[in-house]
């Protein structure tokens, strides 16, 4: 069986918009997320600056029953439910039936626990106070919190997944998502990721110095993927989510389709060949790459657009050498490139997914959104490609097929391929 | 207190936990909280807690397990807080 895998729902969270109206506004004007957080300076943080989306949670009361409302404390199911719902219910679906979606399931990826709740949970344990924790901490501590939540609102009855592959854990829940559909194991699945960056991992990622610390006056300016002054990441946080739907399936129940998902490919590097825990390997990244096309069975020279991982660290250079090895393509005849990271920064986990709803949001609105913050691209990348490729305003186009890639700390690879849907 | 006080700030600490509202406005000292307003039994322990925090009482876990129905919920407390 040959089944076709489309996208019928979206939903985001990001620092540069809550919901997909706000979000493609932002990603069309290149509107930066970043801000300055004062209380970093006070925690002696050398990066003072993060994406964080401005998330009104009263407005999860519209999203979750009152019961669930009350005491639920992690921002990364808060992020991951509402932008899940939206997807859902923005693929023509209602939600709160009474019976079992025996057809549907969940793949919903994070990368952390949150600290800050899980602190609580220590001062009263530390406190002898273990009896005042209540009935609501285990559920919002497993590592299957986001699945249960969302597939309990919606009733979903088919595989439930939590995932987690650090920087490539959106990409890769999409993928498995897709995977499930394809192989006739669901007709939907409900498919993306979310993250919420608090002060500890915040801490533990500024120890590393692997973070933006230059422009902690100028935070619109800080994240600056391929830019010679790019100086490490700025942290953001976040969800996107995505309906993914077999298209014989869509068409019977009349769905608009904004998308095919033609498919992907994950993989390693192994942590061999110049990989390691925080280092991508190039031989696991090209192939990874050269999977996904090939599965997807698209010419090179018909991708219009490389969403890149592009975090704003010395890796940028050496990730542009791989996608140009991969596609067998460089100078003028390279794809044009973006970053969505110029504006929201690295929402880990959620960048993937967040990305991928970027990605089908330019395919529908027939445009390239801008890389910020490039007016100095970093000469070793404009000595493989041509600067017309890295677009610094948004430039109206027709796009065919989108590639999209992320890459994780563990040496994890994960590449999609988006195209127009005919 | 008297009971009819603390029931009344009883039917406040239960308002989360009830999905359905109406269920609340006739409750008494025989309303049974899981079979009649039909709260999550793993709830229970969420409201002793508040109940615990709004009347800076200890209810122990022995007492807790008695109780069923809003009156058992109101003698847990009345036990508890000084005359």
């Amino acid at each position: 069986m040959n089944r076709r895998v489309v996208i019928t729902g979206l939903g985001v969270v990001a620092p540069n918009g809550v919901g997909i109206p706000a979000f493609l506004h932002a990603i069309r004007h290149g509107v930066s997320g970043i801000r300055h957080d004062p209380s970093y300076k006070d925690l002696h943080f050398n990066c003072q600056v993060a994406g964080m989306p401005e998330f009104n949670w009263e407005r999860l009361r519209g999203y979750v029953s009152e019961i669930t409302y009350h005491g639920l404390q992690g921002h990364a199911l808060g992020y991951g439910i509402m932008a899940a719902l939206d997807a859902w219910t923005d693929a023509g679906n209602e939600i709160g039936g009474r019976e079992a979606i025996w057809d549907t399931g969940c793949v919903f990826g994070s990368s952390v626990s949150e600290c800050e709740v899980v602190k609580k949970i220590y001062n009263r344990v530390d406190a002898g106070e273990a009896k005042k924790l209540g009935s609501r901490v285990i559920e919002q501590m497993m590592n299957s919190s986001i699945t249960a939540y969302i597939s309990g609102r919606l009733g979903l009855g088919n595989r439930i997944i939590a995932t987690s592959a650090a920087c490539a854990t959106g990409t890769q829940a999409i993928l498995m998502g897709y995977e499930y559909i394809r192989q006739g194991t669901a007709q939907r699945m409900v498919v993306g990721s979310s993250e919420h960056v608090d002060p500890y991992i915040f801490g533990a990622f500024d120890s590393m110095r692997i973070l933006s610390r230059k422009f902690n006056d100028t935070p619109e300016k800080a994240s600056r993927p391929m830019s010679e002054t790019a100086g490490g990441f700025v942290p953001g946080s976040g969800a996107g989510a995505l309906v993914l739907e077999d298209l014989d399936f869509a068409l019977g129940r009349g769905a608009r389709i904004y998308a095919e998902l033609l498919g992907g490919a994950c993989n390693s590097g192994g942590q061999r060949n110049g990989g390691s825990m925080t280092a991508p390997a190039s031989p696991g990244v090209i192939r990874c790459i050269t999977d996904a096309v090939a599965y997807s069975g698209v010419d090179p020279l018909t991708i219009d657009l490389i969403s890149g991982h592009l975090t704003a660290t010395a890796a940028d250079t050496m990730e542009i050498q791989n996608w140009c090895l991969a596609l067998g393509r460089n100078g003028r005849n390279f794809p044009p490139i973006n970053s969505l990271k110029s504006m929201i920064g690295h929402s880990l986990s959620a960048a993937g997914s967040i990305e991928s709803v970027a990605a089908v949001l330019q395919i529908v609105h027939r445009f390239i959104h801008p890389n910020i913050n490039l007016d100095d691209p970093n000469p070793g990348i404009l000595r493989q490609i041509d600067p017309d490729c890295l677009p610094v305003k948004a430039v109206e186009r027709e796009l065919r097929t989108v590639v999209k890639a992320n890459f994780g700390f563990g040496d994890v690879n994960a590449c999609l391929i988006f195209s127009k849907y005919n | 207190m008297e009971r009819r006080a603390i029931l009344e700030e009883l039917r406040k600490v239960l308002y989360p936990y009830t999905e359905n509202k109406e269920l609340l406005e006739n409750i008494d000292e025989h309303t049974a909280l899981v079979k009649d307003l039909k709260i999550n039994s793993a709830n229970l322990v969420d409201i002793i807690i508040d109940t615990e925090a709004k009347y800076n009482v200890e209810i122990d876990f022995d007492s807790a397990e008695k109780i069923i129905t809003v009156g058992d919920c109101i003698n847990a407390i009345a036990e508890k807080i000084p005359r």
